[in-house]
């Protein structure tokens, strides 16, 4: 223990401090009750003018925007009013991805590929929000929004290509898979760092209003990593210079085995973030698709009117492992699932649709065994430029490239003896005719 | 390489008049790069109205407006990341870290995110900013307004390293590093931005004005990074040094008459490794200098490319000298400040061999 200072003597009597380390409520076994949770009927909260200052709104940040109640249709101010066919659009987006997710993930348990990260359950907080920004605002995704590039139409071989780091990858297997980047779709290189992309984000949103444009930003960040000193400098900046950036937060109470607690979801909401620097905070059911579209969409009008940058908190749950690294059946209750109270957002979203007899079972079932059958053609096409590991890979020499624009000469004496190690190793010629060496 | 007396621009008679100290170079080069490029932003903590603690940025916020010349708030990581969103959109940031001590909050963003940007995107997204920032000792400083951590930045792929040692090589790295479309790191040595320093800290300042190096013509030119420039011709041993040190070895090989070959480097990433071994290989001896910590300090990787490269043509073990593997001391400034009896020594050794 720490020595005091000598001559301190008084304290003695003082009660001892206990140090607080949080612990979620339910572990692996243990029987899960959500009551605790507060969730307001759909349609109560109420919905302020874009350009409310967030001073009016506090109430919005520890409350929950709900649109879609138990009886399936949408209620209160918040309702959209998407017709029925982007509705079915969105849930098309939404079950493409949970398709994509399935065979990607069997794909890593197959063997040809290291990783893979689904989003199962949160679906809605991708698709629903990127259907409520412009297709050229640009998106400063984390890791689990594969559901922005599905419903911007990314050609989902490329994405395979990527996860699969083969010869077709325009990443040049070079990143982790699902580091997705596409600046033809504006969607941001994905990082794996946590949170340096939210006050990535602000900058370029205020290189945006610098050049007086009409794009707007918006970046997507865990609850975990909301700890992160980035997270601070993006609503710092966000707020100082009054950016046209969204801070999309989405809180699926994991952090890999870290509950959301030692983000300090114990004390307060992560919306409630907003409001110490006078940002505009939403705390939305992210199951609820409807909900998810309403207020990504009232902050890109908040944004597009100079009128500022909202956060937007995301409530949900994530329904699998953090990555196929990861067992979550080591820290949590398999009945945490089952039980979460919010639903899941593909089964809400379509219930909707069929309650407004714009939707049956039948077409839904066609609908997935399609997403299913594409996702699985496309793998296909993507298997045909290799698979992790096998060869088909692009040429040694592009692991010098991009480095810098050009090569210095330290890097191209450092080429040249990876390629004498690659001839060394395969003096008789290399695999593959050479093809991918 | 280019000698010291090679003029990139064509300079006029009015411009051989117009002498500068380096921090009026630098606001020079900023000025020079807003003008000719509407995508050049510059920000950083006090850089605006008030024009920075150095005055590097005076009178660019009144030129060019709130919007391209800003006040940031007191976040090195925010400073950073928000170039790294500003080069994705398309401009071109050059954002101030006041002292290179208080840059560390900014190391992910540089060294995760700018540095591997266009590896990591395949060249989609590029992170084309340059962080100027004032570094090294001789002021008084104390241990965080003193740091030399251009090692750090070395260590790192993707990043340019550049360092000035005259206001006109300030002005033309300065508009290089701007007009790169790779991160660069540009480190300014501040001990030597109103005069260079013979390293006799108890003999008065000497202004730029009465150095020819402090001729800075108008208008743009530009010095290539990765071109070391050779600051004194000799055959008797090659001297590596950067920055501030680049003054105070010349001025020991003067006191001691000691003909040298001083390179003065300019760029550490990309590093002018022709120039190097050219000298070394005629000089038979090299004596590295700089004002950082000894200890995986870039004279370290210098000393292995020297050793590695010209072995044959070596007549003497390589010799550094560096400021010590201590914090920067405040009240010992002058006794950690790799100063002309460290150097002298080391010159006395090295061409005793």
């Amino acid at each position: 223990m720490a020595d005091r200072p000598t001559g301190a003597v008084q304290g003695d009597n003082r009660p001892k401090l206990s140090l607080h380390v949080p612990e979620p409520k339910f572990r692996p076994g243990d029987a899960v009750d959500f009551s605790h949770l507060q969730v307001p009927e759909a349609g109560t909260a109420m919905r302020p003018d874009e350009t409310c200052d967030p001073k009016d709104m506090h109430e919005l940040a520890y409350g929950l925007v709900r649109v879609l109640g138990e009886d399936n249709k949408a209620h209160g101010a918040w309702d959209p009013k998407l017709d029925p066919e982007t509705l079915r659009k969105m849930l098309g987006h939404m079950a493409m991805t949970r398709a994509f997710d399935e065979r990607m993930f069997r794909g890593q348990r197959q063997g040809k590929t290291s990783f893979y990260m689904k989003c199962t359950g949160e679906e809605a907080t991708s698709v629903s929000a990127s259907m409520a920004l412009a297709a050229d605002d640009m998106v400063f995704p984390s890791y689990r929004q594969q559901g922005i590039l599905i419903q911007r139409g990314y050609p989902m071989i490329e994405m395979i290509n990527q996860i699969y780091s083969n010869k077709g990858d325009k990443l040049k297997g070079r990143q982790l898979p699902i580091m997705y980047s596409s600046r033809e779709h504006s969607f941001f290189t994905i990082s794996g760092n946590l949170a340096t992309q939210t006050p990535q984000a602000v900058g370029w949103a205020m290189a945006s209003a610098i050049k007086g444009d009409s794009r707007i930003a918006a970046t997507w960040v865990g609850e975990g990593s909301t700890a992160e000193g980035d997270f601070h400098s993006a609503c710092t900046f966000a707020t100082v210079y009054n950016a046209p950036v969204i801070l999309n937060v989405i809180n699926n109470q994991w952090a890999i085995s870290s509950f959301s607690g030692f983000a300090g979801a114990e004390r307060t909401t992560f919306a409630a973030r907003a409001l110490g620097y006078g940002l505009a905070g939403l705390r939305v059911d992210g199951n609820d698709a409807l909900a998810c579209y309403a207020a990504e969409q009232w902050a890109a009008n908040r944004a597009r009117a100079n009128a500022g940058p909202t956060l937007i908190e995301f409530f949900t749950y994530r329904a699998e492992g953090h990555s196929t690294s990861d067992d979550p059946t080591g820290y949590r209750s398999a009945q945490e699932r089952t039980e979460w109270p919010l639903g899941d957002p593909v089964t809400r979203l379509k219930d909707h649709l069929i309650a407004l007899g714009e939707w049956d079972e039948e077409r839904q079932e066609k609908m997935d065994l399609e997403a299913a059958e594409h996702v699985k053609k496309t793998t296909k096409e993507a298997e045909a430029n290799g698979i992790l590991g096998h060869g088909l890979h692009h040429p040694f020499r592009t692991m010098f490239e991009d480095v810098f624009e050009e090569l210095p000469w330290h890097l191209k004496e450092q080429a040249e003896q990876a390629i004498h190690e690659r001839e060394t190793k395969f003096p008789e010629g290399l695999p593959n005719g050479g093809k991918g060496a | 390489m280019s000698d010291t007396q090679t003029k990139a621009a064509p300079a006029t008679e009015q411009d051989e008049e117009r002498r500068l100290n380096m921090i009026e170079a630098i606001n020079d080069a900023l000025d020079v790069s807003m003008a000719k490029n509407p995508d050049v932003v510059v920000m950083g903590e006090d850089v605006g109205y008030f024009g920075g603690v150095f005055r590097c940025t005076a009178g660019l916020q009144d030129k060019y407006g709130k919007t391209r010349v800003f006040d940031t708030p007191i976040s090195e990581c925010g400073i950073i990341a928000v170039a790294v969103g500003m080069g994705a959109y398309g401009l071109r940031p050059v954002p101030e870290i006041q002292f290179a001590d208080y840059i560390y909050p900014g190391l992910d963003q540089l060294i995760s995110e700018a540095a591997r940007l266009r590896y990591r995107s395949a060249g989609e997204y590029i992170a084309p900013m340059t962080v100027r920032s004032p570094f090294g000792g001789g002021i008084f400083g104390g241990q965080t307004h003193s740091q030399s951590p251009e090692a750090i930045f070395t260590h790192v792929s993707g990043l340019k390293t550049v360092i000035p040692s005259t206001p006109y090589d300030a002005k033309g790295l300065l508009i290089s590093a701007i007009e790169d479309n790779d991160p660069v790191i540009f480190f300014e040595p501040k001990r030597i931005y109103n005069g260079p320093f013979s390293g006799y800290y108890d003999k008065p300042a000497q202004p730029w004005k009465r150095f020819d190096e402090s001729v800075v013509p108008e208008g743009h030119y530009s010095i290539p990074l990765g071109k070391a420039r050779r600051v004194t011709e000799g055959d008797r041993v090659t001297i590596l040094a950067y920055g501030t040190m680049v003054h105070v070895v010349e001025e020991v090989c003067k006191q001691k008459g000691v003909e040298a070959d001083i390179l003065d480097l300019r760029t550490l990433v990309p590093l002018d490794i022709e120039a190097i071994e050219a000298s070394v290989e005629r000089t038979g001896r090299c004596l590295i200098v700089h004002e950082a910590t000894r200890t995986s300090g870039f004279g370290a990787e210098l000393s292995a490319l020297v050793t590695e490269r010209c072995f044959y043509h070596l007549e003497a073990p390589v010799e550094r000298v560096t400021g010590f593997d201590t914090p920067y001391p405040h009240s010992l400034e002058w006794a950690y400040f790799p100063g002309p009896i460290r150097i002298g020594e080391a010159l006395d050794k090295i061409l005793a061999e």
